[in-house]
């Protein structure tokens, strides 16, 4: 066996081991995962509207996001919520669940380093630039309604 | 309660922002903190110049939902303040509007951070 038929046949070997990412089931699974939550969302906030028919949309939208953040920061504790994530992908990112999963998930891994420096720090590893491009563009937003 | 067609749609525009996350995480191989940022920011764009409110009236907890309604309510809650406080208005408004989502993340994290061990993750 020449080395070139060995390289080709490894090559081919590992190409049958890794694991591969499916493009169009991944899609599929983004799309009714990120469906489902969003559908979860609606439904707790048309119960909030029911049982307090005076409540400004506004805040009803908002405690239907802090309820959504809520259960994912829970799954996140118990490790459910990486479960999910492996096969819904940015079907769980991209909704609030995705914010708040990225403040608890580093919150728990980096406890072991400290309160200070070690959870409270590397909370905002990925929200923080979330937190921060966020309230930059609302300043650029402002500063031209004001101007405009 | 909506009729159920109108959950239909909930679901339809809630699958299809994540299935376009979902497809730019297999073509760029792009990271959690971009992708969140990225639509963050397609959100205050969308509100800043006044087409976010159509597209809510229409798709709802579809886009409430996903971090493009956090940038949304960002931008939002900018040009509000601005309306109604003028220049102090640039500075508060836009956290103000979040600071709900924003204190619930924070501190639910905290809360669970402290209490639950990190398991070793299995891919």
């Amino acid at each position: 066996m020449t080395e070139l038929e060995r390289n080709e046949r490894y090559n081919k070997y590992v190409e049958a081991k890794i694991a591969k990412t499916h493009a169009w089931p991944s899609l599929f699974n983004a799309f009714c995962f990120g469906g489902i939550i969003c559908v979860i969302g609606q439904l707790f906030n048309d119960m909030l509207l029911s049982i307090f028919p005076t409540m400004a949309t506004q805040s009803a939208w908002t405690l239907t996001l802090i309820f959504l953040i809520f259960v994912a920061s829970f799954l996140t504790g118990l490790g459910v919520f990486d479960k999910i994530a492996v096969y819904a992908g940015a079907g769980t990112i991209i909704p609030i669940t995705g914010f708040s999963n990225s403040i608890a998930s580093p919150a728990m891994e980096f406890k072991n380093e400290g309160i200070v420096f070690g959870m409270c720090a590397k909370m905002f590893v990925i929200a923080g630039p979330v937190i921060v491009f966020g309230t930059v563009a609302s300043i650029i937003v402002g500063l031209i309604y004001l101007l405009v | 309660m909506l009729p159920w067609y109108e959950y239909l749609i909930v679901f339809g525009t809630g699958g299809l922002i994540c299935m376009i996350g979902q497809i730019l995480v297999i073509t760029t191989k792009i990271t959690t903190a971009r992708i969140l940022v990225l639509f963050e920011l397609i959100g205050c764009f969308l509100a800043a110049i006044n087409i976010y409110e159509p597209i809510s009236a229409f798709a709802k907890a579809g886009i409430n939902v996903p971090i493009v309604g956090f940038g949304a309510s960002l931008a939002k809650g900018a040009i509000n303040a601005v309306k109604a406080q003028g220049i102090l208005g640039i500075f508060t408004g836009g956290i103000a509007s979040v600071a709900g989502g924003l204190a619930a993340a924070i501190g639910f994290g905290f809360l669970f951070g402290s209490l639950f061990k990190a398991k070793t993750k299995k891919f």
